[in-house]
């Protein structure tokens, strides 16, 4: 399983074929029966393989049902309760009040920068991930689905957890003495046969480390690698200004937007920050009608394009070519200019008019995924639009010495192909998988006569490693980052590593001579260093207490490009063939993330997929193809070949490909094996983000794909309210009037004990469509705060993913570019809720406070609520989906929500535990809860701000404001459900001269 | 043959027991099929199939019980499947039975005497395998009693507005009634089965059967006041029972079960079902065990009729639906429509129509209704339509409603179907127990017939 | 010929009778255990690895509850003293009696000793002790006079039902603020109006709230 094969369907349904019962199966590493004991340990949702019947009942799923349902049996009054024992600490930690969450400042790491968060903690135990609004470059707090979905990485039972050497368990201390000679050699040699291999970092105190550890080994070298590089954005700042320039940017202060295949609302360091930010700018009230505009040209459905007032879709190459059309337009000289299709000239010329239009409050950005020119372009256009200074910020690198990660490792590699590497260090990354497939890092691997890795889990490079060291968790370690601005973080841990992990400073540590030193001391005294002076210790605390060095980050230059254009026209597409393009993936990323349950059953925001990654074409290349979703084709490029499902995506661009990577991982926990096809097998260091002249070939196969939403239009039923800003202007109550709202009497049962008089709440949440970007972070933030279980693949097929909150994505317009539409669905605490009546044992209730309450303990399962629900939120557990055996998933658990047992019906509850705590607080103190006191999993995670809880009596609430919006509209209304959760209506801004949507 | 006196020429002329029997005849040929020494072949293999399939059940409800309602191919949207499904369809067939005692009794209809017997033990059997599914259906269904009103030490009730309750109480005492009803009417003829049995065990167990039934003018006085008063009790329950069950749906939000037609349009489709039933199995019956001189073809013209009249009323129920949709113009109802006739369930709905509309037009024929075979094929297929029926009501409104976001569709597991079939399976098998132990036709009325055909003995 | 003797209808009516009784008989036999101590473990003294005396400890010397049961007055949880809390004292009084050996032990080893739960909700119940002594419920009201235990017991069922006697009409309970760790306190004899002051002073909320499902059921 260890050579680069692409994923073989063929064999697997040829496998199915002779398997009796109906070919439904939990993933591939069920088909190829290896290390299943492996599997059973280290699972993360159970085992519903043999819901089919034809495959026998495994033991321990037996025990673990039967197991269930005693403790059920257990909940239902006629049997008397097993004794508990209860167990006190030895000597309490003073700050610890038994009972009582607290919460610390820290950060995590994503792609070497800092994710400031505040991570709550229960009796010791780590259970929900935050934003850091105190940190002054994520004023607005908020996160994105990896930060919350990073807490279940923590207590992952598929994580590296021992040190090993060549296969077999060793310890730290063996690796160190193992080390010595090693590195005494090197030594002699200067470290000519040293070199260390890592991802992109902004860590001070492990660049002062690595500084000294150079100065031990001057022939060493720290080589860089990232499976998702920057290299065009670092390339695209050298070529502008002569330096790897960082570059923020101020959406907030951009009323025109120019998006060059723009990645800045996912993935980027900075994304929750400019999703905050892009939000402000669209955010329209009844005093604030005013609208950024934003032109989103892409190679591949992005956020970006979707909530884009104007997007196309172009080739990859055409996205230069357009952006060079818009530069000459706004007096950037841009070399030689291909012509342009009908639609992109027009285009381009309205958007370049349009940022012209704006000056000092336009901005331009180009994604990862383009050349480094397209960078250069967008620079200088933003110079000559003088934005520089306004909605472009400059700065230095915050990056450690940032160095071109593809040449870095092609070095690396051909030295170790040369057999000239002694020692080679991996810390993190994955590069035998990852790596460009033409370089082939494995093969090279085997030339190096000793190689430590340090790796959070086992995965394909680790294999091929002699020595492993289990990384710790953010969470577990003193470190320090930087965030995109600069500013730095000093990272503490909340819990010891849960395994024998090490840290990156304790490995680097180990390597410059002095292992017995911890993270904490290596972090402290550089930091001391950095500090003189008798305040250490105060700055210390409070930089720790607050989470960020106060004053550490990095001013803004101001720095012209130079003129030169270079401008080198992107290399005609091959007549016939397609552009492959490949974008990291939206719920995966680089494949990390790949034994993640919560991201593989994360539906992809725009192709609603889980547990897969898939071939994505336009409907109009498909049908050209004869293809079908679902449909195995052959793809190729550059004379490499992977088997992947096609998947058809409407607004995807024609004769393009889009190949997701990080799918496909061979050497991965039970979670993630078998999901997916492998892009990276396709990608070579030729072409990092994408390849002309690729090939695609039927093969007759077809492989399932689990999507969460199989129906992509709204069927004309107004349940996403949308108008243009000159409509809204017309009439501003456009949505409220595109719905019936029968008055409240209009029932024939008495009206529930509502309304409370006035002095009590009333809780209800408004959702702001033009501000919500459908990133999906409330979803995973639901997930982690309410126990949600994993259902797994088949499960999903089958229509029973468990997510309460779900972001319905709804196409509108012709195939070839539709508006895109997010509308997140949650429990709508109708004040006639339909799920009430119908319930035979009152199992679901309507509470006092306006909350429609789920009681599981009382829950028979009828199902008849979900039946009678409209918006159909509520979810069941059709089987025991919630893992009751693995003991590091139980330390998990948030212990204010009961995990539900198989056969009851669950939904969102409004975070029914957090207004309770706050409620009994404020009762304590004998004051009124106050606005804001308390915020929704998912509110308190929406890096827009879109979604706002609190009481609708209070007249000054932000809820009861919005509410009071014109644009407010409620769902399906005219059923006289009186929802309590409603929407403000979607407001384009379309420009008048392109047209468009209307 | 003697021309029938105008006192019986109800539905259609042609005697309801054929000419030359005595009280003897009548007794000897219904009393020896449950007397006979030795089971006949024939039984024992019709038993044995239906044994097995009873057995599917059980273990279809034990893999159910041990793995969770995810075994059957439910989802979100699709909460009820085959088993709501399954349990509307039983409890159709169990309204012909008390249908026919009750109301055909206070109408003073003969005809119905030679089939009410187990035209009831039927209902009685229909009933215990409807009542059977909103048992398993539960998720949890171990705490199935919190459904009934009983002190507990919650301080808790059933939600009575919510009308799986009205269900627990209206099938419940359906049930009930209907076993009552069924055991009074069978007093007699237990007497007689005591008396005539040979063995002493059957003369022990008919004896205690019979609770002491002497035949006395006393005995048969409150006998027939019991059984007139219980026929009047179960008369309404005959309406109430599954107008209960349809409000199940009318009382719902979601287009499609959303309907005020729903409690006739329901009753009359019960009806319809039942008696197809009663000709399922007593066409067979009579040609078995050569009871053509009870079951004549003037019962199963009769039913005939009554299946045409029922089946116009259902038919009238699908013309409504369509009228309503689009007289109504509620667009998610006329979507609904067009989904059901067009969308991805088409085939159920168009053979439902076939089966339930079409075939039952056939009846219109004389030649068609007095061949019995012919008359066996169009109750089954009816049978199959009113099961198809419901499941078109319950699934298809379901798996398209209002969001479509979340609109998916739902498919029958391998235990879906093994439950369906196995509770077949249950019902065939006590009805077998039945016939073989049991009187079929009731001996007392039959008696009370034979002097019509003036072959009484001097 | 006759197969029973007249006798068999006397049985007949009996068994008719006697069914009935026998349904009514086991209803009031399972309502009996649901009652009984040994499902409600009412007034069942609980084995404890140390037989630790809150009669000797409250009455005798006179401890407050908080000086063991910190969180209390703050938490949902009252707490269960470390063992530093026994050895404050226990490291100078007692110091080697054999009664303690454990508490020395654990404190030694660093094991923590396993006191078996006493007062044990099921998981589904989510109990805030906070909220209620500082809306006037005494320790007392619950726990009983726990100060006369020498092992400890539970008094009351915990049933729901019990729970809801009081959240029903919470105002025969409520006492003072300084009462709340009084043991002995006797509500006076015009608790009634009391009951109505003190409801008002700490503005309880209303029946509807708190006897609404998620108060207790999440």
């Amino acid at each position: 399983m260890s050579e680069r094969a692409p994923l073989d369907l063929d064999a697997i349904r040829a496998r199915l074929a002779d398997a009796d019962g109906p070919a439904y199966w939990r993933g591939l590493e069920e088909l190829s029966a290896t290390d299943e004991f492996r599997d059973f340990l280290a699972h993360e949702f159970p085992e519903n393989a043999d819901q089919w019947g034809g495959d026998g009942v495994n033991r321990r799923r037996f025990l673990q049902l039967m197991s269930a349902s005693f403790a059920l049996a257990g909940l239902s009054a006629c049997t008397r309760q097993p004794e508990e024992k209860i167990v006190p600490y030895i000597d309490q930690p003073e700050e610890l009040v038994p009972g009582k969450p607290l919460f610390f400042a820290t950060a995590l790491s994503w792609r070497g920068y800092a994710v400031p968060v505040l991570v709550e903690s229960h009796m010791g135990r780590p259970t929900k991930i935050e934003g850091n609004p105190q940190h002054p470059a994520f004023p607005a707090g908020g996160t994105d689905a990896f930060t919350q979905a990073s807490i279940l990485n923590l207590y992952d039972p598929a994580r590296a957890q021992v040190v090993s050497h060549a296969g077999t368990i060793a310890s730290w201390e063996s690796l160190i003495s193992a080390l010595a000679p090693v590195l005494q050699a090197q030594a002699a040699s200067g470290g000519a046969g040293f070199r260390i291999l890592s991802g992109a970092t902004t860590s001070p105190t492990l660049a002062a480390q690595m500084k000294d550890l150079l100065a031990r080994f001057p022939q060493a070298r720290w080589d860089r690698w990232d499976a998702i590089p920057r290299d065009a954005v670092r390339a695209g700042a050298q070529a502008a200004f002569g330096a790897p320039v960082a570059a923020r940017y101020r959406f907030d202060r951009a009323d025109a937007i120019l998006s060059l295949d723009g990645d800045f609302l996912a993935g980027n360091p900075a994304s929750v920050r400019y999703a905050a930010d892009f939000a402000s700018g669209r955010r329209i009230r009844r005093d604030r009608v005013k609208l950024s505009r934003m032109y989103a040209a892409e190679s591949s459905p992005s956020l970006e394009g979707a909530v884009a007032d104007h997007r196309i879709a172009l080739r990859p190459g055409g996205v230069g070519d357009l952006a060079r059309a818009v530069a000459s337009a706004v007096g950037v000289a841009s070399g030689s200019n291909a012509p342009l299709s009908a639609a992109a000239a027009r285009f381009a010329a309205a958007a370049a008019k349009d940022l012209g239009a704006h000056r000092g409050a336009s901005l331009v950005v180009a994604g990862e995924g383009q050349p480094p020119e397209v960078h250069a372009l967008a620079h200088r256009m933003n110079h000559a639009l003088g934005n520089v200074g306004a909605t472009v910020e400059l700065t230095d690198s915050v990056e450690v010495d940032p160095v071109p990660s593809l040449d870095s490792l092609r070095r690396l590699v051909e030295e170790m192909q040369a057999g000239s590497v002694e020692l080679l260090v991996v810390v993190g990354g994955n590069p035998v998988f990852d790596a460009p497939a033409d370089l082939d890092f494995r093969k090279a691997l085997a030339k190096v006569r000793e190689s430590v890795r340090l790796g959070f889990w086992e995965d394909e490079t680790s294999e091929w490693c002699r020595w492993n060291v289990p990384m710790t968790h953010a969470l577990e370690t003193w470190s320090d980052l930087r965030a995109f601005d600069g500013t730095v973080t000093i990272a503490q841990p909340l819990i010891a590593p849960l395994y024998q992990g090490k840290s990156v400073h304790e490995l680097v540590a180990v390597l410059a001579g002095s292992p017995d030193r911890t993270s904490h001391d290596l972090v402290k005294d550089y930091w001391r260093s950095q500090r003189p002076g008798l305040d250490f210790d105060a700055f210390w605390k409070r930089s720790i207490h607050d989470g960020f060095v106060a004053e550490s980050g990095l001013p803004a230059r101001n720095l012209a490009p130079s003129a030169a254009a270079a401008n080198a026209v992107a290399a005609p597409s091959a007549p016939g063939g397609l552009d492959l393009v490949f974008r990291p993936d939206p719920t995966l990323w680089d494949g990390e993330w790949a034994n993640n349950g919560w991201m593989q059953e994360l539906p992809k925001p725009l192709t609603r997929l889980t547990w897969d990654n898939a071939a994505l074409l336009s409907p109009a290349t498909a049908a050209r193809l004869g293809l079908a979703s679902e449909d195995v084709v052959a793809l190729s490029a550059g004379g490499r070949s992977v088997k992947a499902p096609v998947l058809v995506v409407p607004g995807h661009p024609d004769d393009v490909v889009t190949a997701h990577l990080g799918y496909g991982r061979r050497r991965v926990g039970a979670v993630g094996r078998g999901t997916g096809f492998d892009a990276y097998h396709l990608r070579v260091s030729a072409a990092l983000s994408g390849a002309s002249g690729a090939t695609i070939a039927k093969t007759g196969a077809a492989w399932p794909l689990a999507s969460t939403q199989l129906h992509q239009t709204m069927d004309g039923r107004s349940l996403v309210r949308a108008a243009s800003l000159a409509k809204f202007r017309e009439n501003p109550a456009f949505a409220r009037e595109a719905g019936e709202d029968p008055a409240k009497d209009e029932t024939l049962y008495k009206p529930a004990p509502l309304p409370l008089p006035a002095s009590d709440p009333a809780w209800g949440m408004a959702i702001d469509l033009n501000t919500c970007i459908g990133c999906a972070a409330c979803v995973v933030a639901c997930q982690a705060e309410n126990n949600s279980p994993v259902v797994g693949k088949e499960q999903v097929i089958r229509g029973r993913e468990m997510h309460w909150l779900r972001i319905d994505r709804y196409y509108q317009g012709g195939l070839e570019n539709p508006k895109t539409y997010f509308e997140p669905v949650l429990c709508m605490h109708c004040e006639n809720a339909p799920c009430e009546v119908v319930c035979p044992v009152g199992a679901t209730v309507h509470s006092p406070e306006g909350l429609n309450e789920m009681i599981y303990n009382r829950c028979v399962g009828t199902r008849y609520c979900s039946n009678n629900c409209p918006y159909k939120v509520r979810r069941f557990n059709f089987l025991q989906f919630a893992d009751a055996t693995t003991p590091s998933l139980k330390l998990m658990r948030n212990p204010n929500v009961t995990v539900r047992s198989r056969g009851v019906m669950e939904k969102c509850t409004y975070c029914v535990q957090r207004i309770s705590s706050v409620r009994i607080e404020s009762e304590k103190r004998g004051s009124p809860i106050r606005d804001g006191e308390i915020k929704t999993a998912c509110q308190q995670a929406c890096p827009a701000g879109a979604i706002v809880f609190g009481n609708i009596h209070d007249r000054e609430s932000a809820v009861a404001a919005m509410k009071a919006e014109p644009l407010n509209y409620g769902l399906l209304t005219e059923l006289n459900t009186r929802p309590r959760t409603t929407y403000l209506a979607k407001v384009w801004n379309p420009n008048p001269e392109i047209g468009g949507e209307a | 043959m003697t021309e029938i006196p105008e006192k019986t020429a109800s539905l259609s002329g042609g005697p309801v027991l054929e000419p030359g029997h005595t009280y003897r005849s009548v007794t000897e040929k219904i009393s020896s099929i449950a007397l006979a020494r030795r089971t006949p072949k024939e039984w024992w293999i019709g038993f044995g199939v239906s044994f097995l399939l009873m057995m599917l059940l059980l273990g279809a409800v034990g893999h159910l019980f041990m793995k969770g309602i995810g075994v059957w191919g439910l989802n979100i949207p699709v909460g009820w499947g085959f088993d709501i499904t399954n349990f509307v369809w039983w409890v159709g067939i169990g309204h012909a039975g008390t249908l026919i005692s009750a109301i055909l009794l206070l109408l003073r209809q003969e005809w119905r005497t030679s089939i009410n017997r187990f035209a009831e033990a039927m209902t009685l059997f229909a009933v215990a395998c409807a009542g059977l599914f909103p048992l398993i259906h539960l998720g949890r269904p171990w705490v199935f009693y919190f459904l009934f009103p009983y002190p507990d030490t919650m301080r808790l009730w059933p939600q009575f507005r919510s009308p799986l309750v009205w269900d627990v109480f209206a099938v419940s005492t359906y049930a009930t009634v209907s076993l009552l009803f069924w055991f009074v009417g069978l007093l007699p003829d237990l007497a007689t089965l005591r008396d005539r049995a040979k063995r002493r065990p059957a003369k022990i167990v008919y004896g205690i059967l019979a609770m002491g039934w002497r035949g006395s003018a006393t005995h048969w006085h409150r006998y027939e006041t019991a059984y007139l008063l219980l026929a009047g009790l179960a008369t309404p329950l005959v309406v109430s029972v599954h107008t209960v069950v349809s409000f199940d749906f009318a009382t719902s939000v979601i287009p499609g079960w959303h309907t005020t037609i729903f409690p006739p349009y329901f009753v009359a489709g019960a009806i319809y079902s039942g008696f197809a039933m009663v000709l399922t199995l007593s066409i067979p019956l009579r040609a078995f065990y050569g009871l053509e001189d009870f079951i004549t073809m003037r019962h199963l013209e009769n039913m005939a009729k009554v299946l045409i009249a029922t089946g116009l009323i259902v038919a009238y129920g699908y013309a409504a639906e369509l009228f309503m949709a689009w007289y109504g113009g509620n667009p998610y109802e006329q979507f609904l429509v067009k989904n059901r006739a067009f969308g991805p369930y088409w085939p159920a709905y168009w053979s439902l129509i076939l089966c339930n509309i079409v075939a039952g037009q056939l009846l219109w024929f004389k030649r068609i209704r007095t061949r019995p075979w012919v008359l066996w094929g169009i109750a089954i297929v009816i049978n199959v339509g009113m099961w198809l029926e419901r499941y078109v009501i319950i699934v298809v409104s379901l798996t398209r409603d209002f969001m479509p976001s979340i609109w998916r569709s739902f498919h029958g597991s391998r235990w879906d179907w093994a439950t369906f079939v196995g509770s077949i399976g249950l019902f065939l098998s006590l009805l077998f127990l039945f016939i073989r132990f049991l009187p079929v036709i009731s001996i007392a009325e039959m008696r009370s017939l034979v002097d019509e055909t003036e072959g009484r003995e001097e | 010929m006759q197969i029973f003797h007249r006798s068999t209808n006397f049985l007949a009516k009996l068994s008719i009778f006697g069914s009935l009784f026998i349904a009514a008989g086991l209803a009031g036999a399972a309502w009996e255990i649901y009652q009984s101590p040994w499902t409600t473990q009412v007034n069942v003294p609980k084995e404890q690895p140390v037989p630790f005396s809150h009669e000797h400890h409250v009455r005798g010397l006179g401890l407050d509850c908080r000086y063991c049961h910190t969180s209390v007055e703050t938490s949902a949880f009252a707490g269960i003293p470390p063992v530093k809390t026994c050895m404050t004292c226990h490291s100078q009084i007692w110091t080697n009696a054999e009664m303690l050996e454990p508490v020395r032990a654990s404190y030694r080893n660093g094991r923590s000793i396993e006191w078996t739960r006493v007062h044990d909700l099921p998981q589904f119940v989510y109990f805030n002790h906070s909220i209620h002594v500082n809306k006037g419920i005494g320790c007392a009201s619950c726990h009983g006079r726990v100060d006369e235990m020498p092992i400890t017991w539970q008094v009351n069922s915990l049933y729901m039902r019990w729970c809801l006697s009081c959240h029903r009409d919470p105002k025969p309970f409520l006492r003072p603020r300084d009462q709340i760790f009084n043991m002995s306190y006797a509500p006076p004899a015009d608790q009634a109006a009391l009951g109505e002051r003190l409801a008002k002073e700490y503005h309880l909320l209303n029946t509807a709230q708190m006897t609404d499902c998620v108060t207790c059921h999440r």
